[in-house]
């Protein structure tokens, strides 16, 4: 059982199709919950309008990766991260970042459908009213596109003033990226956004993802290697805090170049 | 191994019998002493209003309506005239200054505690509140009286006639001169006391807020301020109008510590800083040398908080299932 270290030097942006442009680039990422370590020096480069799946047992850093890229750690005190994650060249990691606007930069969906306590027209107006004062008819313009853009406008266009939470859950998960897309970010993080819904309302997502790639950079956490599969472009294999391997997702699943994500992928942990 | 279990497994059966029967009725003596319980409660309250009419009815039958809409209150003539209206205007005046001050104080409280405290001084933030609700009503009339009066009539009364006392018809609220005994200072002193009940419940329901939820508030790039009044309080909005509606009932039935301090005169002047009296004030300070129709005039009174507290929780219930509807219309 000799595993080859997953070191820096492999440099996994070497990896990566040099036929886009970085978006976010991770550099010697280390990541703490108080005293206990969860990302050991990661690096790792997102191109520009692709998706990349992070794939890995639970555990292994993946969601924590994704919470940096937008700094929702910040919330909670004892977490920290170190090391730098340029986004546009910029490092976000910085005392100076203005977390607000970074957020609406980089919009996350989650692994529950989190809709607001108020209408479907005011969960995608919410956000938009935060950056821009529109006269209503601009807004109900931008509430459609954004609803269309996620694949809800007719399921909702009849009962916009309901609540957002009246929908059913696949539903309601994408009314939530049609909120995250409604703010216009650049990037667009998804913390397993499958794993609570049914086959069909999945299939709907996985779409919408690949759609939305022709726009946004899109980092998706996922369980489910056949999801990876569908989605994605790139994928990155993460196992106990490290990133063993990152490559284009076809190579990676058939000529993977590390024995542990072999092993993971044909199932023999994991 | 397997033998012999089914051999304890038959001769057990008869045995398994017995015992739920013995399961059975203890269940049903349970259910009965929980049932028993309960109903305890509805008697003891049927009890209460009954005892209140009766206690009344001598009042009731000589005031009737006039009752509700007489100043005066002179019991001690020989054809005694008692109106309520004092008293329910204190009630009222008292409980919603109260309310004023002591909700967003204590909502704010609240949302200091759950979002933005530093996680070290959260628990002793949080035991120095509720140590507040644990104070005996009694001390706090007594620190109202002998300490906070005083320092009110030389600061605070002073600089509030001086900005609005001269102004257009709220003037009139606020018309001087300061009083140690006031409807304000009583007010403050409910407001102090119903503090903590906001507070320890709101903190509470904040609590319940799925995380997750906060986290796609600020995912979209809201600040604290905005994930609070967006999402933590509408999401909590249920929960807070219980725990206000909660305090409410504290401030409109609180007797000792308004006794103390509010002066005790039935007349109504408009101003928040003359003495007045509430229902309860009332009730404590007379009952004791009362007798005849003055006592049962002052039992109407206390039918009279009772249907009160009764109408206003009602009211703000009513309120909630509008807020309701709205929400999820």
């Amino acid at each position: 059982m000799t595993f080859i270290a997953p070191a820096a030097d492999s440099a996994p942006a070497a990896a990566f199709a040099a036929d886009g442009s970085t978006k976010i680039a991770v550099r010697s990422l280390d990541f703490f919950y108080g005293e206990s370590k969860a990302l050991k020096n990661i690096n790792i480069d997102l191109a520009e309008r692709t998706v990349t799946a992070f794939i890995g047992p639970s555990g292994c850093g993946k969601s924590t990766l994704l919470r940096v890229l937008n700094r929702m750690y910040d919330l909670y005190p004892g977490q920290r991260a170190e090391g730098e994650v340029l986004l546009d060249g910029k490092n976000i990691l910085g005392p100076k970042q203005d977390l607000n606007l970074l957020r609406a930069r980089v919009g996350m969906v989650f692994q529950k459908p989190t809709p607001f306590p108020m209408s479907i027209y005011d969960n995608i107006a919410f956000g938009i009213r935060l950056y821009e004062n529109l006269p209503k008819s601009e807004m109900d313009g931008r509430v459609e596109a954004a609803l269309k853009g996620a694949a809800l406008w007719n399921e909702v266009k009849d009962k916009l003033d309901a609540s957002g939470l009246s929908l059913s859950g696949g539903q309601q998960q994408r009314l939530c990226i049609a909120r995250t897309v409604a703010i216009k970010p650049e990037v667009i993080l998804f913390d397993e956004p499958c794993s609570a819904l049914d086959p069909i309302s999945t299939a709907k997502v996985e779409e919408l993802i690949d759609e939305l790639k022709e726009r946004y950079t899109i980092a998706i956490v996922t369980h489910n290697m056949q999801q990876a599969g569908r989605v994605s472009d790139y994928t990155a294999f993460m196992y106990l805090g490290e990133l063993v391997e990152f490559g284009e997702t076809t190579r990676l699943f058939t000529a993977p170049r590390q024995q542990r994500t072999q092993d993971y992928i044909t199932g023999r942990f994991g | 191994m397997a033998m012999i279990a089914e051999a304890q497994a038959v001769e057990q059966a008869p045995d398994r019998a017995g015992a739920l029967g013995v399961f059975r009725r203890s269940d049903a003596s349970f259910y009965w002493l929980t049932r028993l319980a309960a109903l305890t409660v509805l008697a003891l309250l049927g009890g209460i209003i009954v005892s209140l009419v009766i206690g009344a009815w001598p009042a009731l039958t000589t005031f009737g309506l006039d009752f509700l809409t007489t100043q005066r209150w002179a019991p001690q003539l020989d054809t005694p005239v008692m109106g309520a209206l004092g008293p329910i205007y204190g009630t009222l005046v008292t409980s919603f200054v109260a309310m004023l001050i002591a909700v967003p104080v204590g909502v704010g409280i609240a949302i200091f505690l759950t979002e933005l405290c530093p996680i070290p001084l959260r628990k002793p933030f949080a035991l120095a509140i509720e140590l507040l609700a644990g104070i005996p009503s009694i001390i706090y009339g007594m620190w109202g009286f002998f300490v906070l009066g005083p320092f009110l009539v030389e600061t605070v009364q002073p600089a509030m006639i001086a900005a609005f006392g001269g102004l257009p018809i709220v003037g009139a609220i606020f018309a001087g001169p300061a009083s140690q005994l006031s409807l304000f200072n009583a007010a403050l002193i409910l407001a102090i006391m119903i503090l903590p009940f906001i507070t320890a419940i709101s903190r509470d329901v904040f609590a319940t807020v799925p995380p997750v939820l906060k986290e796609a508030a600020y995912g979209v790039g809201c600040t604290t301020w905005e994930v609070v009044r967006n999402v933590v309080i509408p999401y909590t909005r249920v929960g807070v109008v219980g725990g206000v509606m909660l305090a409410l009932g504290r401030a409109l039935g609180e007797t000792m510590a308004v006794t103390f301090i509010i002066g005790n005169s039935f007349k109504i002047t408009g101003s928040i800083f003359s003495p007045g009296t509430t229902i309860s004030a009332a009730i404590a300070s007379e009952f004791a040398e009362s007798s005849g129709l003055h006592q049962s005039g002052l039992i109407l009174l206390g039918l009279l908080l009772f249907v009160l507290t009764f109408a206003v929780l009602a009211a703000a219930r009513l309120m909630l299932r509008r807020l309701e509807l709205k929400q999820g219309r």
